[in-house]
């Protein structure tokens, strides 16, 4: 009896030890977090101001700025969103709407989920061989927004897949009932009512590509680009342009990890402060995602 | 009625071309695997042309950037495999506790705050990670070990392994959490505690969905670049002492972008046999992850 009962004391001792140990564990990852967040801002904070956001990189660290990196990571990823957005909920609605039990379908499957593990530095190497050297892109904005929309195509399609999912039968089978082909139903029903949750993976999607460095480092953007993209809009006619797609370009994350691998101080701080602006890009985006994921769980109940 | 029925047909062309256009959006990722395949398989060939397959393989250097050259791929996955190693000893232990915790002790209000929190780790960009190891973490291990060069592997590693906690904890916690209450109120009602629930009924019970997350983070860890592109080196060599600069695989590539490498230099061609390697073993391990993962769905499911 004394026996079990010391038997039964170390037993729920274990059990307070173990949850003590997982609260710390999990809470490992966000104490980090904050300390790398704290030395970012410390270091970088003093950086950030209107100068090095509308500078060009330069030679000396406390002239130097980020503009042609902030404008070549929008205009990359506007053009990755551009055509990843569209392919990607394709590709999606045909496996979760169209796609029939097959060997091939299934292949397909298996295919998108060993393509979402492939590193990104090997889509570089694609991107390298097929759009700037096949396709004779060179290396420029199109190139790299083609390259990473290989990186983001396979994220997007699971979660689109996903989304798409979570739709009930129920409003499918309505829409037949009123006469609607497939692809009405697909079109008028399906996708929008799916569309919140796309967006979220899609955004999701966007924010890691926005912080990927070796793909477009690998098919060769440029680390010191001083010049912009030719603007898309101008005042002269055709009044469309389409010539900054074929120039030159940088992004955010190559910057500063140009910056990073100087020794002289001044040049960490400046990859302090673009990793504040990078960071507060990314981590907004990532939030947007999560909001728009919980304001449609909350609101929509099927 | 001759009107309507060309319509009718017009409209099932219509139907057709749609279902025909998202087919080939799907099969579109089958051709960027052929893609990836075909190009790595090509400019590999092209390098074994001029390297024996055995240099490449048994070589104890890598130096094809010097006049000297040697093409031993073994240094530079002497680095990749030290840094993942390192990398694994910290996420493989913190993310399992972590995930058993969430999944077993935690109350709905902490899961659903933190769950969301440990996403955001994995959304700091790795660049910001590969800052962070070199400037912060190296700097800090210094202090205690006098001897770490300011380009290692241990830095890198250990950043890296945090940056990994998320997948290996957030896979890991789906798992257990697939796992049939009945089982654990079974355990429950005779009498065990919440920890031998954990360990003996919900672990045993998710093994493979977590060696599926296992092998998932490892597989990350081998082809993370930036982090160890920035803080661990461009010194390949064949050791596995922490302390000192090494190049990983990932990171020669990076090395070889940066410079003007022409094309059709067996310079430029190692990085796609680099790249090869690479490539198979990532697959391996991602193949290997599925099939577990399928496993485990087809048992609980």
């Amino acid at each position: 009896m004394n026996k079990t009962a010391r038997i039964n004391r170390i037993n729920r001792l274990y059990d307070r030890l173990f949850a003590a140990a997982g609260l710390l564990a999990t809470l490992v990852g966000l104490a980090v977090l904050l300390v790398l967040l704290m030395d970012v801002l410390f270091d970088g904070a003093s950086r950030l101001n209107y100068q090095f956001l509308t500078s060009y990189p330069s030679r000396k660290p406390e002239e130097a700025g980020i503009l042609s990196a902030w404008v070549g990571t929008v205009w990359v990823m506007a053009l990755t969103g551009l055509i990843a957005f569209p392919l990607g909920v394709a590709a999606a609605t045909y496996l979760e709407e169209y796609g029939r039990k097959s060997r091939l379908n299934e292949f397909i499957e298996i295919n998108i989920a060993n393509l979402a593990g492939v590193p990104s530095i090997i889509y570089g190497l694609l991107g390298l061989e097929l759009f700037v050297r096949l396709l004779g892109l060179q290396r420029s904005v199109l190139a790299g927004a083609l390259t990473l929309t290989l990186v983001v195509l396979p994220v997007v399609i699971i979660s689109t897949r996903e989304a798409l999912r979570a739709v009930p039968q129920s409003i499918r089978e309505a829409s037949y009932a009123l006469g609607a082909d497939k692809w009405q139903t697909v079109r008028e029903q399906v996708i929008p009512a799916a569309m919140p949750g796309i967006m979220s993976g899609v955004i999701l999607a966007m924010s890691r590509a926005i912080g990927e460095s070796a793909p477009l480092i690998t098919i060769g953007a440029l680390t010191y680009i001083a010049f912009l993209p030719t603007s898309p809009i101008s005042t002269e006619f055709p009044f469309i342009s389409l010539k900054g797609l074929f120039e030159d370009f940088t992004v955010l994350p190559i910057q500063i990890f140009n910056w990073v691998s100087r020794p002289q101080k001044g040049f960490s701080e400046n990859s302090a402060a673009g990793i504040i602006v990078l960071l507060a890009i990314a981590l907004f985006m990532n939030g947007l995602a999560i909001f728009l994921r919980r304001r449609f769980a909350k609101r929509v109940r099927w | 009625m001759a009107r309507r029925v060309t319509r009718k047909g017009l409209r099932r062309a219509k139907v057709k071309l749609i279902e025909g256009a998202l087919f080939l959006s799907a099969l579109f990722s089958v051709l960027v695997t052929a893609g990836i395949v075909a190009v790595l398989f090509f400019e590999t060939a092209e390098f074994f042309k001029e390297v024996p397959i055995l240099d490449f393989l048994t070589d104890s250097q890598w130096t094809p950037l010097f006049a000297d050259k040697h093409f031993g791929i073994l240094s530079l996955f002497a680095g990749t495999f030290l840094t993942t190693a390192i990398a694994m000893a910290v996420a493989l232990p913190i993310g399992l506790i972590s995930a058993i915790y969430l999944s077993e002790y935690a109350s709905l209000g902490v899961r659903s705050t933190i769950k969301p929190a440990l996403e955001v780790l994995a959304a700091v960009p790795t660049v910001v990670y590969g800052y962070f190891a070199l400037l912060f973490v190296t700097p800090l291990l210094q202090r205690l070990i006098p001897d770490l060069s300011g380009f290692n592997s241990l830095s890198p590693g250990i950043v890296m392994g945090i940056m990994i906690i998320p997948i290996v904890s957030s896979l890991s916690e789906d798992a257990m959490h697939a796992i049939p209450m009945s089982l654990r109120e079974g355990a429950l009602a005779l009498g065990a505690t919440r920890f031998q629930v954990a360990t003996r009924v919900v672990l045993p019970g998710a093994l493979s969905g977590v060696a599926a997350s296992f092998i998932l983070g490892i597989s990350r860890a081998v082809g993370e670049t930036m982090v160890v592109a920035i803080a661990a080196g461009q010194q390949p060599r064949l050791t596995l002492n922490p302390l000192v600069p090494i190049e990983t695989v990932t990171a020669y590539i990076v090395q070889v972008s940066l410079g003007d490498t022409p094309t059709g230099t067996i310079e430029f061609k190692t990085i796609f046999a680099a790249g090869m390697s690479l490539f198979v073993v990532t697959f391996v391990l991602n193949i290997f992850s599925y099939l577990l993962k399928r496993r485990f769905r087809e048992v609980y499911e």
